[in-house]
């Protein structure tokens, strides 16, 4: 039983650990996680599925105002983006706010192209982080079940 | 480095250079176009004298080329002179119209004349000469003048076409390097070309003048030596010409003497009978004229004898008549007598020179023969063809004349002639004597040769006299008129030498071909020397260029890897940090803080370093911020003070009143050269001292005589040394280091040009390292680094950031006693309502101080000024100063009533004298509180000060406002309570626990993680997600404490908000007096950037925090309105 857990507990750590350098997430995430208490126990979960919600309306508003050729509206597209970076930024996916200072440069330059690339790259980003994120909570749980404790992964 | 310098402003510097060379060029160009006028002038001349001289002759010459001269001379005349003179055209003929043209090479004019019907063909053609005579100037001169006129005007605008193009090509030069200067970088290759072909250009252009200056020179010449040639032959023909009229005269002469002669013997031999002449009589005569005949070798006479005569002839004379044999000249004795013949003429009289001939017939001789018939034909002198005279082996000719018996008239005819001849007379002429005899006579003999020919016969001409010697080349020919029709003669004459090598013309342009091909030489290597220069110039400014860039990238690598060493050693000294404060060992602990202390030195001088290598690249910019000034030196006192405790030095700072309160600058600038300089100043004093940073206006400095501030008072009325200092020890008087400053400018008002003074009592700089201290990474001597450490980059960055806030840095050292550095700068100058957020913590404070009376008891004067000057920073207005408590205590006696507060120097601090003070003091009511002010004190003295309860507090220098305030604040019972708050531990926790919170976020994600930070701090969060929720959440009266605002959200962004928000609660306000409602909102942004914050406090934001929260930021940003 105990192998397991330290088994299961090494393999956390790992991913956790792979997932930072591989820039997925950065300080922020850890921070979250230091809130995260016995009050709030599913804090950092909460939160990021928040975040992956946010994510799914605003790109769906993006794609929607993209969706209009011949008159882009830049500056909602913008706003939107905008959003995306600040949320990306509070929960620490490190990706998704690179990529959306990029994003938001395009929509400056008005670069249809540009944007339309970045939103799909954008996309696809989030859409990794929450399979890595859902893995690494996936994980959590399975630790929890098997008794043991999640471990703190410092950085 | 110092190719960094001249990188500031490289196209200043670029331009200079190319100014420079291109100013050479131009002279070298300018210089050219003279010497090439000047020769073009020098051949114009050469031109026109030739011209005068040919024209000169050609006056000489005729008299129509002379009138050709007049006319070309009035050719300048202008046209109201023509018109003038055509006047008189007008007046005396009918001229209608008249026309003139002045064309470039004459006036053309053309008369048209009405003719009239009276008018006679001879006036009209007479005017028409006039008009032709006018135009003829031009056009129909004598071909020589004409053609002379024309050279000399092609060569004139020749040379003026020269001297043109040579401009030309000057400017178009000039242009070249303009565009060359002008469009350095753009197209260096093509300008390169243009070099190239510019070269080239001016190349072909020498090769040109060379050869137009060889054919110059070479047509001079041949001018020159036709000339000579021609004066030459023209001496021949005059000379040949007056031999020839000499010979010819004397001849004449001599002829007719013979004839004169011959009419004599008719007169006196025939005219008489008997004869009145015999051969006596005529030997007689004849030899006794000779001197009339000086020609004549003989003159005979010979009788006309027929056939039928001969006999009686021959007996009346006694002797037969003799043939003339020609066999033997030599032997005229044996002639043998005369053939049978028709005629005979014997000669019966004769010279004594030529008594041999006598009876010989003359008939006999070919040549006398024929003689004598044409002569007695004709009745005139006739002559012989040359011959060989007897006896005399020379040639000779015989001259002979007819006598007639009768006088026969002039038209006689031949038959008549024949008929009445009686006799001849002969004359024979030695022609080489003669002639030698004659051009004895003439002068110049030596120089001439001449021959004389009888040309009779034109297949085979005698020569009659002269030898072939002589120059065969050139030879003039003057006939010879003897007076006998029948023969022709002819005189040759030539030079007996050939004609000298004519220096006179060869010289000259052999000169001008020198100089043509010495200039061509100079020029050609003046055209090579610019081309290499402008080649090197090329080479020189690309490598400049390959220079700077490298200097550039130089820079550029250094400011990148600063930047990337920075980073990770951030990292390494905050885990150092870390690591200081986890539980370690003391061995432990020291390695830690040696890593920490040493990595902090690194980071230090990676920060020079990156400064230095941002100056030079450029891109270092100051800041434009106000900043209060003191409140930068109270913090650089405090930063430095802990050093300068450990080594004992006394650290003060005075800023002039004068100095305004806020200044527009970069402080983080100003504050680097003052932490510099004092960071130096503390390296190099040892023990013993003090280091006394001082402020003051430019202005005041200038103008030392009308300041009212003391310390400058005292410092520039001092010595070069003098320890009238702020600790007593002797240091280096001030004014030297600002003395070479050159820009003590005058600033508009709103500028203001500070004066900083950092003196200090250290080991002072060796002079011979004086000079170089402010280049970077030079240190006095190479010892330094190792005794005091350091790089040396310090002054050099100091120096830069001077020069870039328009100031200078200067400074005066002597060894030994001190070093006083001084630097200027330029800042903008503010109202104090803007002031700066941190001096409002003490305003409260300083209006509790006011009105305070205090008594400074210092020994040393500019350090009871100091103090003074700290007292009145924190609002003391009254300030006494006493050098001891001796003095204090009798002589301002006045001045100690009603004091609040004594603040005593520990140096001027004796407790006896303290005591004796005090006991003074006894009968005031409210006794003042003492104050001891203390540079360093061990723990022991200190406690043994406080404890004996003299004292009501013991202050460390170096006295900085909020020491002082706290200090004052203590003792003066006031500010207990705010103390209180002050010490409260800072934590975060503490600082939030308990207060209501509203939070502004449209994004949930935001939302909820600023809600848990702010929770975990144990605050009390509201959450909403509009700018509208918002104000209708913080419309007075509410809870809250403070406000997270979110700048970008839809609808109604975080400024829109907070303005609405500060609107209600002016509103609020103004009906409620007893609260004054400012909720603090905190702008929540992700881009921290100047503008956004500016932004931020124009709204009426009271600060901002970057997204996601920090906890020190958070802190430092709340603990402003929490804190209280």
């Amino acid at each position: 039983m105990d192998t397991l857990v330290a088994q299961l507990q090494r393999q956390f750590r790992d991913y956790t650990i792979s997932l930072y350098h591989q820039g997925f997430l950065d300080d922020q995430f850890t921070e979250l996680k230091k809130l995260q208490d016995e009050c709030s126990p599913d804090f950092v979960a909460e939160v990021v599925s928040l975040f992956f919600e946010d994510c799914e309306k605003l790109i769906g508003n993006m794609a929607r105002a993209l969706d209009q050729t011949g008159n882009v509206d830049f500056s909602l597209v913008g706003s939107s983006v905008h959003q995306l970076k600040g949320s990306s930024s509070s929960v620490g996916a490190k990706r998704v706010k690179g990529l959306c200072v990029t994003f938001k440069e395009c929509c400056d330059s008005q670069s249809f192209e540009g944007c339309v690339r970045c939103l799909q790259q954008v996309d696809i980003e989030y859409k990794s982080l929450k399979a890595k994120l859902q893995d690494l909570f996936n994980l959590e749980q399975q630790i929890v079940q098997a008794g043991g404790r999640i471990p703190q992964v410092d950085i | 480095m110092s190719i960094a310098c001249e990188l500031s402003n490289p196209n200043s510097k670029k331009t200079k250079a190319e100014k420079r060379i291109t100013t050479k060029i131009l002279l070298i160009r300018v210089l050219c176009g003279l010497v090439v006028l000047w020769l073009c002038l020098s051949l114009s001349l050469g031109f026109l004298c030739i011209c005068k001289k040919k024209e000169a002759a050609s006056d000489d010459e005729s008299s129509s080329s002379a009138k050709g001269m007049l006319f070309r001379n009035q050719k300048n005349v202008s046209r109201s002179e023509i018109d003038a003179m055509l006047s008189l055209f007008f007046d005396s003929n009918q001229v209608t119209s008249f026309e003139c043209r002045k064309e470039s090479d004459g006036i053309t004019c053309s008369l048209s004349t009405r003719s009239e019907k009276e008018e006679d063909e001879e006036e009209e053609a007479k005017r028409h000469f006039v008009a032709e005579l006018m135009s003829s100037s031009d056009n129909e001169e004598e071909g020589g003048v004409l053609r002379e006129v024309v050279l000399f005007y092609v060569m004139n605008k020749w040379h003026w076409w020269l001297v043109l193009c040579v401009l030309l090509v000057g400017g178009g030069r000039m242009i070249f390097a303009r565009k060359e200067v002008s469009s350095f970088v753009q197209d260096k290759q093509q300008q390169q070309q243009q070099c190239k072909r510019a070269g080239k250009w001016s190349k072909n252009m020498l090769l040109l003048c060379i050869i137009a200056g060889v054919s110059l020179s070479v047509l001079w010449f041949w001018d020159t030596n036709e000339e000579i040639l021609f004066q030459r032959k023209e001496t021949l023909t005059n000379m040949c010409e007056e031999r020839a009229r000499v010979l010819q005269d004397q001849f004449n002469v001599s002829m007719n003497h013979v004839h004169a002669l011959s009419i004599l013997v008719s007169t006196f031999h025939h005219g008489k009978t008997p004869s009145a002449i015999d051969q006596k009589t005529f030997g007689e005569y004849t030899e006794r004229t000779n001197f009339e005949r000086p020609l004549t070798s003989g003159v005979a006479y010979a009788l006309k004898v027929t056939h039928s005569e001969r006999e009686k002839f021959e007996k009346e004379h006694g002797w037969s008549i003799k043939k003339m044999d020609f066999e033997d000249q030599t032997l005229v004795q044996g002639f043998d007598p005369a053939p049978v013949q028709d005629e005979y003429a014997p000669v019966i009289f004769a010279q004594e020179t030529v008594s041999h001939i006598v009876s010989v017939d003359m008939m006999s001789g070919k040549e006398d023969r024929e003689n004598i018939l044409r002569a007695r034909a004709l009745g005139k002198g006739v002559l012989t063809s040359p011959f060989q005279l007897l006896k005399s082996n020379h040639l000779g000719v015989i001259l002979t004349f007819a006598v007639y018996n009768t006088n026969l008239p002039h038209d006689a005819t031949e038959e008549e002639r024949i008929q009445a001849t009686i006799g001849y007379l002969g004359a024979s002429y030695d022609m080489p004597s003669l002639v030698e005899k004659l051009l004895q006579q003439l002068a110049s003999k030596q120089t001439i040769s001449v021959n004389v020919y009888d040309t009779t016969n034109a297949s085979s001409v005698i020569k009659m006299y002269g030898s072939e010697v002589g120059d065969m080349s050139e030879e003039h020919i003057s006939s010879l008129d003897f007076g006998d029709p029948f023969r022709k003669h002819e005189m040759h004459c030539r030079f007996t030498q050939k004609p000298p090598i004519p220096w006179l013309a060869i010289l000259p342009p052999g000169f001008a071909l020198v100089i043509t091909f010495l200039l061509g030489h100079i020029f050609n290597g003046a055209i090579n020397r610019i081309a290499t220069v402008e080649e090197d110039y090329q080479k020189m400014m690309e490598l400049k260029a390959r220079a700077e860039a490298a200097d550039v990238a130089k820079s550029q690598f250094l400011a990148t890897v600063s930047h990337e060493i920075r980073t990770p050693m951030v990292g390494v000294l905050g885990m150092l940090k870390l690591l200081m404060d986890t539980d370690l060992d003391a061995k432990q602990l020291d390695f830690a803080e040696t890593a920490h202390g040493s990595g902090k030195d690194l980071i230090s001088l990676i920060n020079e370093v990156l400064d230095q290598a941002k100056i030079e690249s450029g891109r270092l910019e100051l800041e434009n911020v106000p900043f209060d000034l003191r409140f930068l030196l109270d913090n650089v006192s405090s930063l430095l003070s802990g050093k300068a405790a450990e080594k004992g030095i006394e650290l003060a700072v005075y800023v002039s009143s004068n100095v305004p309160a806020v200044i527009v600058g970069d402080p983080g600038r100003f504050r680097q050269i003052i932490t510099n300089l004092v960071g130096n100043s503390i390296k190099f004093t040892q023990e013993k001292g003090h280091i006394f940073i001082s402020v003051h206006l430019t202005n005041e400095v200038r103008e030392p005589f009308e300041t009212e501030d003391e310390i400058l008072k005292q410092r520039l009325g001092s010595d070069e040394t003098s320890c009238n200092t702020l600790s007593g020890y002797p240091a280096v008087n001030a004014s030297g280091s600002w003395r070479n400053f050159k820009t003590f400018q005058d600033h508009s008002c709103d500028k203001t040009e500070l004066l900083v003074t950092v003196e200090d009592t250290g080991v002072g700089i060796p002079v011979d390292a004086q000079s170089r201290i402010f280049t970077p990474f030079m240190q006095a001597d190479s010892s330094t680094s190792r005794t005091y450490g350091g790089t040396g980059i310090g002054l050099s960055i100091s120096k830069r950031l001077v020069e870039l806030m328009q100031g200078e840095i200067g400074f005066v050292s002597k060894p030994g006693v001190g070093t006083t550095f001084s630097f200027t700068g330029v800042f903008g100058e503010r109202e104090r309502d803007s002031s700066v957020a941190a001096l409002e913590l003490f305003d409260q404070s300083i209006q509790e101080f006011q009105g305070l009376k205090a008594l400074v008891i210092d020994s040393r004067n500019i350090r009871a000024e100091v103090t003074r000057y700290h007292l009145q920073r924190v609002g003391v207005s009254s300030v006494d100063i006493a050098s001891s408590l001796a003095t204090a205590s009798t002589s301002c006696a006045s001045k100690l009533v009603n004091l609040d507060l004594i603040l005593i120097d520990k140096d001027a601090w004796n407790k006896e004298e303290y005591v004796a003070f005090n006991s003074g003091q006894e009968t005031s009511t409210r006794p003042p509180k003492i104050v001891l002010l203390a540079t360093f004190t061990t723990p022991a003295e200190l406690s043994e000060i406080k404890s004996s309860g003299l004292v009501d507090e013991v202050v460390m220098k170096p006295l900085r406002m909020s020491v002082l305030i706290c200090c004052l604040q203590e003792t003066m019972g006031s500010g207990g309570k705010k103390r209180q708050t002050n010490r409260k531990p800072k934590n975060l926790g503490n600082l939030l626990r308990g207060k209501q919170i509203l939070v502004v976020d449209d994004t949930m994600v935001n939302r909820r993680v600023a809600d848990a930070v702010l929770r975990k701090y144990g605050a009390l969060v509201t959450c909403v997600d509009s700018g509208k929720a918002a104000v209708a959440m913080l419309k007075p009266p509410h809870d809250f404490h403070a406000c997270f605002m979110d700048l970008q959200m839809p609808e109604m962004d975080g400024f829109e908000a907070t303005r609405r928000v500060r609107d209600l609660e002016e509103e609020m306000n103004k009906k409620e007096e007893s609260r004054k409602w400012h909720t603090p909102i905190l702008a929540m942004t992700a881009d921290v950037i100047q503008a956004t914050n500016e932004k931020c406090i124009k709204c009426g934001m009271d600060g901002f925090v970057s997204k996601p929260f920090e906890e020190e930021e958070l802190y430092s940003s709340v603990a402003r309105f929490f804190d209280k």
